[in-house]
């Protein structure tokens, strides 16, 4: 009963708490905010802060999630983030978000390229571009590198989401587009593996016609029904930053043998995350 | 240089040719519209473009240099005016230009060419399609107007076509697209959007416009002035109340209740971003603007007070 009471009691100084802690790290951020506090792509401090406030306390707090490899991203300048995705929608995207600001000195601001229909709902196109998660458009990543900014790259895109539970170490079929773009802007590829999406969002099904109807690709069903996330742990592993040589001007082919070697960096890095948590890959 | 600027009496028109006075050029004037207290050295004469007394202007003053503002942008007039002064006004006097020997002819069309839609991306560049013709058909005269202009281009090459795309304008003058959207108390805006807008005071346009002529410029050129921000910040530096409205309340009340009217197209304006990249003009010119957003918006503000 005492303990109950208690834990109600710490739970608002603890929030506060993480609520300066972000406030002082989004003040951190390396990016030309104006002085009313936006930047040139419509990202807002304010709204950074209400957003990494929700995100931190569920990366810390309810999946309690681990991060290594933090120091082989980039401190500064262009990169790229490749990783796969798992479990329903882009919690795992959220978490690397949340890492970044949270577990990197100094904190950075990862901007994910978006499902196009975010920008078409009220409120979620409204929130989507206010903490600089831009439609996933070819246009938006250049603009974005160009600015020496970081861009997270899910490059299975929905049908990486879309994986049932017994699917969620897989690794459905990269697109080719990042790697031309990483060799034409000159980026870095840091690899990243998440472990967990599957469990925290055990996908039984996913309906289609309801996602259609509701404008987003489907909709993920769970055992319990509703597509909540659970409070399971998870880990994010962060591998070397990836150098590829040429222009982006390369035939299909060989684009094709450099994705393979990316792919190849995060299924290494999956399979490590899932050894460290006793299973075997 | 001797600079003939259509559409004279309109309130950027009439700034285009004061900076130009002021730098030493000689400028004359077409419009239907007066400007009663027009300075002395500016000639004006009041005809339509599209009649014949208009290419007199060309053979008796010998142009150098032309700036072309004299299109319809407001939704108050119909259709078909539209379609006649847009594009047949813009053919007439870019026909003129050759016929008499013009060597620079600045077409000043809008950003808005690029449209607004949920997967248009941020920072149109000039090589970017005219979306707005499906976005906003209400815009199609002006866009095929635009793509005429630039056609001089190729079919013209020994004169300097320069195509402008100016971004909206903001200031004491209380007039233009912008200006008229926000000069109600209270602005409407879609429920759940708040798409960046990109403005400049419209003295800079001014400035930005006569910047081009006696550079022999050639091609279509963005342009900006400071860095756009989102809607209901401009609404809130303005002064105004924002006033979300479910989108599919907003058709039923736009144009009522002390809202602005706006035409069907526009709501797309007012939930996506259409935002240009100007630096290929500010390469070609080194045009900087002077006035901030902020500077800009209270210039307004404190106008329509």
């Amino acid at each position: 009963m005492r303990g109950a009471a208690e834990g109600c009691y710490s739970a608002a100084p603890m929030a506060s708490a993480l609520v300066t802690e972000i406030k002082e790290r989004v003040d951190r951020l390396e990016i030309a905010f104006n002085r009313d506090g936006y930047d040139k792509f419509g990202t807002s401090k304010r709204h950074l802060v209400v957003f990494f406030s929700a995100l931190g306390w569920f990366y810390r707090s309810y999946f309690r999630i681990k991060a290594t490899g933090v120091e082989h991203v980039p401190k500064r300048g262009r990169a790229m983030l490749v990783g796969n995705h798992s479990g329903g929608y882009a919690i795992d995207g959220a978490m690397v978000l949340a890492s970044l600001m949270l577990d990197m000195e100094p904190p950075r601001l990862a901007h994910g390229m978006a499902e196009k229909f975010l920008n078409a709902m009220p409120v979620a196109s409204l929130w989507t571009s206010r903490v600089g998660q831009l439609t996933g458009l070819p246009e938006h990543a250049v603009q974005l590198l160009d600015d020496e900014r970081m861009l997270m790259v899910f490059p299975e895109g929905a049908r990486g989401t879309a994986k049932l539970y017994r699917e969620r170490y897989s690794l459905v079929g990269f697109g080719q587009g990042f790697v031309r773009l990483a060799l034409q802007t000159k980026t870095p590829i840091v690899p990243l593996a998440f472990i967990g999406g599957g469990d925290v969002l055990p996908t039984v099904m996913n309906l289609y016609k309801l996602g259609k109807l509701l404008g987003a690709p489907y909709i993920p069903l769970t055992p319990y029904g509703l597509p909540l996330p659970l409070p399971r742990p998870c880990e994010i592993l962060y591998g070397e930053p990836m150098r590829l040589v040429g222009t982006g001007n390369e035939d299909d082919e060989h684009i094709e043998t450099l994705v393979a070697q990316v792919k190849e960096r995060v299924h290494e890095l999956m399979d490590e995350g899932r050894r460290r948590r006793g299973e075997r890959p | 240089m001797r600079v003939l600027i259509t559409g004279i009496a309109g309130h950027i028109g009439r700034k285009v040719a004061q900076v130009l006075v002021a730098r030493g050029h000689t400028v004359s004037g077409i419009d239907r519209r007066p400007w009663p207290d027009a300075p002395k050295a500016i000639e004006i004469v009041a005809v339509d473009i599209r009649k014949r007394a208009a290419e007199d202007v060309f053979r008796r003053r010998r142009p150098e240099a032309l700036i072309h503002l004299a299109t319809v942008t407001h939704f108050q007039a119909d259709l078909e005016e539209r379609y006649r002064v847009n594009l047949g006004g813009t053919r007439a006097v870019f026909e003129h230009c050759h016929s008499w020997g013009v060597q620079e002819a600045v077409f000043v069309g809008r950003h808005t060419f690029y449209g607004a839609a949920p997967d248009t991306p941020l920072y149109h560049t000039e090589a970017d399609p005219p979306l707005a013709v499906s976005t906003f058909p209400e815009l199609a005269d002006l866009v095929a107007s635009d793509l005429f202009a630039g056609s001089a281009l190729w079919r013209w090459p020994e004169m300097s076509t320069v195509v402008l795309r100016t971004c909206y304008t903001l200031g004491p003058s209380l007039t233009g697209t912008l200006a008229t959207f926000l000069r109600p108390r209270r602005v409407p805006t879609v429920f759940g959007f708040d798409p960046l807008f990109q403005f400049m005071h419209e003295d800079d346009c001014a400035r930005a416009i006569a910047d081009t002529v006696g550079r022999g410029m050639r091609g279509t050129f963005n342009v900006a002035g400071p860095q756009p921000i989102p809607l209901s910040l401009l609404i809130k530096m303005a002064g105004r109340r924002n006033v979300p409205l479910p989108e599919p309340l907003l058709a039923g009340l736009l144009g009522r209740f002390g809202f602005a009217a706006l035409p069907r197209g526009a709501v797309n304006h007012i939930k996506y971003p259409c935002v240009i990249d100007a630096r290929a003009f500010r390469e070609a010119t080194g045009f900087a603007p002077e006035f901030d957003e902020a500077q800009t918006v209270a210039s307004f503000r404190w106008a329509a007070t």
